[in-house]
């Protein structure tokens, strides 16, 4: 059982840390288009902001905000915005996972191409750090 | 039976030895995996999906399958680790 760190430093430094940790996570996944960087970094960053948070405010006061069964959850619906998007393009007339074929109105293929690869990063970030988070819950429950 | 390890252990040792002298080395610009495919990437990713970083389009893209794999994986070893360390409580009857 990890219990409240009791240590005003430790404990004022991840309240401010936390925040930016989670923006810079979601920067990164929306920014992998143009710079290093995607869904598999972000969701990790993402991951590693709310396990400080588990580590430093202990599991009583977090498990209330982010209860460790969302992690899987988080995961599998992760996945499924990946799979969906394929489908999509499939069901549109195209090949599994040809997001030129995705039925967004008003934007040329190159464009849609772009949209899909946004929509499979955004799948991927949230399996990566739905999977991280219940990997640590597990590791870390006590019997 | 051991002697017969170290024999068939020499005769890979010998296999791999012998391929690598048609390795290409590395970085060269005529080697089959510089010319087959990485040109159509590097001058059509951009024009093909609007994305400028073309390590993500063709993680994303082109090798999109691949990645969905990879995705697969990752929720599987979740998954995995989910039913070993468990979080539920097992009925005892």
């Amino acid at each position: 059982m990890i219990t409240r760190y009791h240590n005003l430093i430790i404990s004022l430094a991840c309240r401010i840390i936390v925040p930016f940790i989670l923006i810079f996570g979601i920067y990164i996944i929306l920014f992998g288009h143009y710079s290093p960087g995607g869904g598999f970094q972000g969701g990790t960053i993402l991951a590693a902001g709310v396990i400080l948070t588990r580590l430093v405010l202990g599991k009583k006061a977090t498990y209330k905000k982010f209860p460790p069964q969302l992690g899987l959850i988080l995961g599998a619906i992760g996945l499924l915005i990946y799979g969906g998007t394929g489908m999509v393009a499939l069901l549109a007339g195209g090949n599994f996972l040809d997001y030129s074929f995705l039925p967004i109105p008003g934007i040329e293929s190159a464009e849609r191409r772009y949209y899909g690869i946004l929509f499979v990063e955004i799948g991927v970030a949230l399996g990566v750090f739905g999977v991280l988070l219940s990997i640590f819950d597990g590791l870390s429950k006590e019997k | 039976m051991k002697w017969l390890g170290i024999i068939l252990i020499c005769l890979f040792a010998g296999l791999l030895i012998y391929a690598e002298g048609d390795i290409s080395s590395y970085g060269d610009p005529s080697s089959p995996a510089s010319i087959h495919v990485s040109p159509e990437y590097i001058m059509r990713s951009y024009e093909e999906t609007h994305t400028p970083n073309m390590v993500t389009a063709v993680l994303a893209d082109y090798r999109g399958y691949d990645t969905f794999g990879e995705t697969t994986v990752i929720f599987t070893a979740g998954l995995i680790c989910y039913l070993l360390l468990g979080s539920w409580k097992r009925n005892d009857h």
